[in-house]
């Protein structure tokens, strides 16, 4: 059935296949990738950024990713995958070759944000020069790493930790405040709580930051260059652990990649408990943000209320599951857990008391007018900043861009689902709030419905050929879309596995934010944002 | 304006019942594989062995080890599909000394049993640990009743709390907050990463846990520890509690005989 569909999709392409031809003849070759399911566009790199630049505004496709792949000999392809509202990718491909081969930068176009940090990334791991680029370096490799050592290259050894001599010395931006009586004031890398390792230097002039200078990848443990070589099985645990708080929406991308590539029907009973488990988070996920967020405004009463919910929430998934953060869960072919019919009773009746919780929470917080004050015109993120950073998930909602992989190329069983995807325009904290609080109560009623249409059934697949090739799958992560791309070669081994999870763009618009706000401000724009280091650096 | 207070008193006291006793409220811990008695020796422990992706089960004559600092909760070894699968133990108190030669350092004076002063770093961890870690001060498990605080610097710590593999750019920062710690102290390492490295390490740009840098005085195995986990860790730095019956003697076991 799932090839049927894609079938259809396929058919529907000439549109686009037809407006690519005719807008870039002579200057590309456009054709239909049918194994991959895109509309492939072959340029020179002298055309890339006219194609890049014609996708993005007058095409109205969304850039996913920077696809950089090595073969021996230095030979490189460089897809930047697009996708829109279709199951069609689109794809516009350049071939270099040589070490540290140049690409011209698309960072300086009108939606060039976008691009930048995965530019940077592949300057860092592949030793790619991005020429236009006005920053490179010190990126996902930290100043004290050699330049020229770059891990995802073909020859480079991942077991071993390369020897080089460290510094340790401390780490200063290029450019920074000098003004009389400004001083840089520096924030973490270890916090003063239970917070992830991540690098924010405030410059300001007493009262008032001017501006906020993040640093990133502390936590970088190279997930693409470990999972390569390894066994499908194996890399299914760093898909799911390399963010544990979405652990399930990860490892329910790559299982999808997995299945599009090896041709496998899910039944139907497993599509459905897919949905509902991947609500089951963002709903967890939401709740543990809002938490967050009234504990950044020192809320206490209601950060323990949805901190009870979080808890409630995770006691709910070890019994449904057998683990609190449903890992394992999920699998090549299907599910590993069923749900029978008294757990189906059971959370029929506890999803509601969960979202009459947070309704009661909602209006509380509304009339709270002293929580308000913190939060509102706090972090404000323009429509067209969200727009040109490509931010993602609940933070570009907030922002007006109401963009959402489950709406735009349905999986799992979302076709069958009824939801709206909230939207808000504002772009500050309280924007940002009660996003998460819609979607958190639409994530419940996706779990009722799917326990309404829980058709019987077996969950999993188990007998079925491994077959070599390449997939993209995308899923709405609970903090945005995020596209897992797995090549995979003889024998269920990974070949390429590229993550490019929601918080990479969103950390990226943080700074944007983080401008031109009283100190005391910081901890709640932080919140606002409730995002995981941990799924960024990867 | 909303009643917090009122609201706060309507929602009566969910306090966990340990330390004092157990806690039994469904949920609150994923339970871990723990090796059978005694197993047949038709292959089983073999195929279970083959089956577990981070060689965290090793057969042994009459049946398997089980190096709870490598398990990382796949429940790979659980599926009973072809019948063959070990025990799941329920419980929580999981924390223990990191080898069975191990003798805490001087022993942390009687006076911090009832105020504990924690700090805690991310070592590159999933954000899972550091959720559980969080739930600490959630009001069902709420660490200030038992005098454990959080504290903003490390000056005031007593205790290093560490999640996550070690990356290389956290070795620096990790390194300074345990030199800037005054002694007598301890590190506790929670999670399988923090432990063995886990599925992340060791690699080029992961340690194989904490101790490759720091002493570990306690750890506290699980993918991720839950609360109750981290908690009895904390319980047995100042000797509140006995260590966990299963201690990581089958980790030194496995190594000898590998």
């Amino acid at each position: 059935m799932v090839a049927e569909k894609r079938e259809i999709e396929l058919c529907r392409a000439p549109d686009i296949l037809e407006t690519a031809r005719r807008r870039w003849q002579g200057q590309a070759t456009v054709d239909l990738n049918r194994p991959f399911g895109s509309c492939r566009i072959e340029v020179c790199a002298d055309a890339l950024r006219a194609v890049c630049q014609w996708l993005d505004e007058e095409a109205h496709y969304m850039f996913a990713t920077l696809i950089v792949e090595e073969s021996p000999g230095a030979i490189w392809s460089l897809r930047y995958l697009f996708y829109g509202a279709s199951a069609l990718w689109i794809e516009v491909v350049i071939h270099l070759e040589g070490n540290g081969a140049i690409v011209p930068s698309l960072s300086n176009i009108e939606l060039g944000p976008s691009y930048d940090w995965h530019e940077r990334e592949a300057e860092d791991l592949f030793g790619l020069q991005f020429k236009g680029h006005p920053r490179l370096g010190d990126f996902v490799l930290h100043e004290d790493w050699p330049d020229g050592v770059n891990p995802m290259r073909r020859d480079f050894d991942a077991t071993r930790r390369p020897e080089f001599p460290r510094h340790e010395s401390a780490w200063q931006p290029a450019v920074i405040v000098s003004a009389p009586g400004s001083f840089a004031m520096p924030v973490g890398p270890v916090f003063a709580d239970f917070a992830e390792s991540a690098h924010f230097l405030l410059e300001t002039v007493g009262e008032d930051v001017i501006r906020t200078i993040p640093r990133f990848s502390y936590k970088y443990r190279g997930v693409e260059k470990i999972a390569e070589g390894q066994p499908v099985d194996r890399v299914l645990l760093l898909a799911e652990r390399f963010s544990g708080t979405a652990a399930f929406a990860h490892g329910l991308a790559f299982c999808d990649a997995v299945e599009t590539i090896c041709a496998i029907e899910v039944p139907t009973r497993a599509k459905a408990m897919r949905t509902l488990f991947a609500e089951l988070e963002r709903l967890r996920h939401h709740a543990a943000t809002i938490a967050g967020i009234c504990n950044s405004t020192a809320l206490a009463v209601a950060a323990s209320q949805a901190a009870l919910i979080e808890e409630d929430l995770l006691r709910l998934s070890c019994e449904l599951t057998r683990h609190r953060y449903l890992f394992g869960a999920v699998t090549p072919g299907g599910m590993t857990v069923d749900l029978d019919e008294p757990r189906c009773r059971r959370l029929t009746k506890e999803i509601g008391d969960f979202a009459a919780r947070l309704a009661k929470l909602r209006d509380q917080l509304r009339y709270s007018s002293s929580f308000l004050d913190r939060l509102e015109e706090v972090g404000v993120v323009s429509t067209g900043a969200a727009r040109s950073y490509g931010l993602l998930g609940p933070i570009a909602r907030a922002s007006g861009i109401a963009r959402d992989i489950r709406k735009l190329r349905p999986y799992a069983a979302y076709d069958a689902a009824d939801f709206s995807v909230p939207i808000e325009r504002e772009g500050d904290g309280y924007a940002r709030l009660r996003v998460f609080f819609e979607e958190a109560e639409n994530s419940a009623a996706i779990v009722r419905q799917m326990l309404q249409i829980l058709p019987p059934g077996p969950i999993l697949v188990r007998e079925f050929a491994w077959r070599s090739g390449a997939a993209c799958a995308a899923v709405e992560a609970p903090s945005g879309a995020a596209f897992h791309y797995l090549r995979l070669c003889e024998g269920c081994i990974v070949a390429r596995y590229r993550v490019t999870p929601p918080a990479f763009a969103n950390w990226h618009g943080f700074h944007v934010a983080a401008e031109s706000f009283a100190f005391q401000d910081f901890p709640i724009i932080l919140a606002s944002f409730g995002l995981s280091n941990a799924e960024c650096d990867r | 304006m909303a009643n917090w207070v009122t609201i706060g008193l309507s929602t009566g006291i969910k306090t966990s019942p340990y330390p004092g006793g157990a806690d039994s409220a469904s949920g609150v811990s994923p339970g871990r594989p723990t090796p059978p008695p005694s197993m047949p020796s038709d292959g089983r422990a073999e195929t279970l062995s083959a089956r577990c992706p981070v060689h965290a089960i090793t057969p042994r004559p009459g049946g398997v080890a089980i190096d709870q600092g490598r398990c990382v909760h796949c429940f790979r070894c659980a599926y009973d599909g072809d019948g063959v699968g070990v025990p799941w133990e329920s419980g929580y108190e999981w924390a223990c000394y990191p080898a069975a030669t191990h003798s805490l350092r001087a022993r942390l004076d009687r006076r911090f049993g009832r105020s504990l002063h924690i700090r805690y770093v991310d070592a590159g961890a999933c954000g899972a640990c550091i959720s559980e870690a969080r739930q600490l001060n959630n009001p069902y498990y709420n660490i200030h009743r038992l005098g454990f605080l959080v504290t903003p610097t490390p000056r005031n710590a007593d205790v290093l709390l560490v999640a996550g593999p070690l990356s290389d750019a956290m070795r620096l920062p990790l390194r300074k907050t345990y030199e800037a710690m005054p002694s007598p102290k301890r590190v506790v390492a929670i999670g399988a990463c923090a432990i063995s490295g886990g599925v992340f390490g060791p690699s080029f740009i992961s340690a194989g846990g904490v101790s490759d840098l720091l002493p570990v005085d306690v750890v506290v195995p699980g993918c991720p520890p839950p609360p109750l986990a981290i908690l009895h860790g904390l319980l047995l730095v100042v000797e509140r509690k006995p260590p966990a019956v299963q201690t990581m003697e089958t980790r030194a076991t496995a190594a000898e005989s590998a």
